[in-house]
């Protein structure tokens, strides 16, 4: 979080930040008339971000993604389970997104962050509407067996725009997920393949690591409107202050995969509708390249 | 474009609407809310004394309890909870009464599709009933994409899982009250044409996107004219009694 450079001065820093404290409203509205922001930023630019690939050495694919000081860490884990009458050749996703007290001065030990189970359930939408994940490729034998992927976010930092890293670091893991190598043995159970591959009698079924296929990957971004002004990627005091938020989330070839806006005080005009559209458009194409040289350094490595 | 529905209605067409007034004897306001089949109960407790966890010496609190027909609260339970709530909080003059908490609970009766649609109506009437200071009335409205790229509005659940995408919306209803000159317009566009709340699910175009809301707005207007004609003679003469 970065204060305002007081240049040395001690009188005018204490000032200033009393005046924060005590009128966080028109302590904003002051920096928003100069289009600026607090801690230096344009309105619509979202703060650095940055992602690792591969985090969790114990994990199939993980990533930790830090957009500001928002920090998400999320691993993937594949585990082999009979699948659903309903649909035998299909694998199963399922999606779980923590907020442990750590994370944030709201959260409590011992008291579910009331957060954490609305972004989980907008995470486990978002991925399924975008058809991201085709479910087909996580079937091993139809009808027997097949992959279960449990994705789990947790939230190591709460610095605003919750939902953004969250789905940056589930993209980033499913994108870094490597799908170990099974075999079936005699018994018709699915064994985990030794890495050394010595006994080649057993049927492999899934011969050797393969990633998943990524049709489009969807991106988001969290835009605060507050009277005019639109404010990409609010931090917890803009959020905290100005209350009404819009996430937008476009995949990589520009459809509309949410638009989500749970009530707030400012009223959404189809132009500023479409004014956070476009911002979302232009932020998609930065997480892309983000993600591709995060990428492109794990290749090197 | 002709598009069959199981039911046989036409593209806007919705489901007949019903709504009753006062029918909790408890609570502060209650209403429930139809629409076909798919009903929807809402009480409202409060203003009441701010508890710890909702203080806030300056502005009133809503809370939303949302129980479902059968079985336990999950995620989507919770992710309503807060929709409505942030909904409700939004239509609410919360400087009016502050350090105090309002109390709103959905009770769903049977889910044929609209189901969070039908719970901010509900929720609204009920906020209506209870003589809840409120800034402008909330009309949601369901609307449902087909893969051919046709619109469909409020849909049963038959519909809903079949189609391709579709979007909650909801639209602020006329102010009748007195506001300062000029606030009511940004930019050239009416304050009905705005959007309260949008939560989509599936994939759709950016354009189609921008259908649904023309044709969600266009059904809302009905809606509230509905809304006001139910609940307005009812108000009238209580407020007559109360005189």
């Amino acid at each position: 979080m970065g204060l305002p450079d007081a240049s040395g001065d001690l009188s005018s820093e204490m000032e200033v930040d009393a005046f924060r404290r005590l009128f966080p409203l028109r302590f904003y509205e002051r920096h928003l008339a100069e289009s600026i922001r607090p801690d230096g930023r344009p309105l619509g630019r979202a703060r650095d971000t940055t992602i690792a690939l591969g985090a969790v050495a114990s994990a199939d694919g993980s990533a930790l993604a830090k957009i500001g000081s928002t920090t998400m860490l999320a691993a993937v884990k594949m585990e082999v389970m009979t699948p659903s009458m309903e649909s035998p050749d299909e694998g199963c996703i399922a999606i779980d997104f923590h907020m442990p007290p750590i994370c944030s001065p709201i959260v409590r030990p011992g008291r579910p962050a009331e957060a954490a189970p609305v972004v989980s359930k907008q995470l486990s939408d978002t991925i399924s509407s975008s058809g991201m994940i085709n479910l087909k490729e996580l079937s091993l034998v139809s009808g027997k067996a097949a992959w279960m992927a449990y994705l789990d976010i947790y939230c190591l930092d709460a610095d605003g725009a919750l939902f953004d890293a969250a789905l940056l670091s589930a993209v980033a893991a499913l994108f870094h997920l490597q799908i170990p190598a099974v075999s079936l043995n005699d018994d018709g159970k699915i064994v985990v393949s030794e890495e050394d591959g010595g006994k080649l009698e057993k049927e492999p079924v899934n011969k050797e690591k393969r990633k998943l296929t990524l049709r489009s990957i969807p991106f988001s971004l969290t835009c605060i409107l507050h009277k005019n002004y639109i404010l990409a990627d609010p931090t917890s005091e803009e959020e905290a202050i100005m209350e009404t938020l819009v996430t937008v989330v476009l995949d990589s070839s520009s459809q509309l995969i949410s638009l989500y806006k749970p009530g707030g005080a400012v009223l959404a005009y189809t132009s500023a509708v479409q004014d956070c559209i476009a911002l979302t458009r232009q932020r998609v194409w930065e997480l892309q390249k983000i993600l591709d040289e995060a990428n492109s350094g794990m290749e090197v490595d | 474009m002709e598009i069959d529905r199981v039911d046989g209605r036409t593209e806007n067409q919705l489901r007949p609407l019903a709504c009753s007034r006062n029918i909790l004897n408890r609570a502060h306001g209650s209403a429930s809310w139809s629409q076909g089949d798919t009903k929807v109960l809402a009480a409202v407790y409060g203003p009441k004394a701010g508890v710890k966890k909702n203080e806030n010496p300056e502005k009133a609190c809503v809370e939303v309890i949302w129980k479902p027909k059968t079985g336990q609260i999950g995620k989507l339970e919770k992710e309503y909870e807060m929709i409505v709530k942030r909904t409700l909080q939004s239509i609410c003059i919360l400087t009016i009464n502050p350090n105090t908490t309002t109390s709103v609970i959905v009770q769903v009766l049977n889910d044929d599709g609209s189901l969070l649609p039908c719970a901010i109506n509900a929720a609204c009437a009920a906020l209506i009933d209870a003589g809840i200071p409120l800034k402008h009335l909330a009309v949601a409205i369901c609307c449902c994409l087909a893969d051919s790229g046709y619109v469909i509005l409020d849909p049963t659940k038959l519909e809903e899982q079949k189609m391709k995408a579709f979007a909650y919306l909801v639209f602020p209803n006329l102010i009748l009250s007195v506001l300062p000159e000029g606030s009511l317009k940004v930019v050239g566009e009416p304050m009905e044409h705005a959007i309260i709340t949008s939560v989509t699910q599936g994939a759709m175009s950016v354009d189609d996107y921008l259908h649904c809301l023309d044709r969600g707005r266009a059904a809302t207007a009905k809606m509230s004219a509905f809304l006001r004609k139910t609940l307005q003679p009812q108000i009238s003469s209580d407020s007559s009694k109360a005189g």
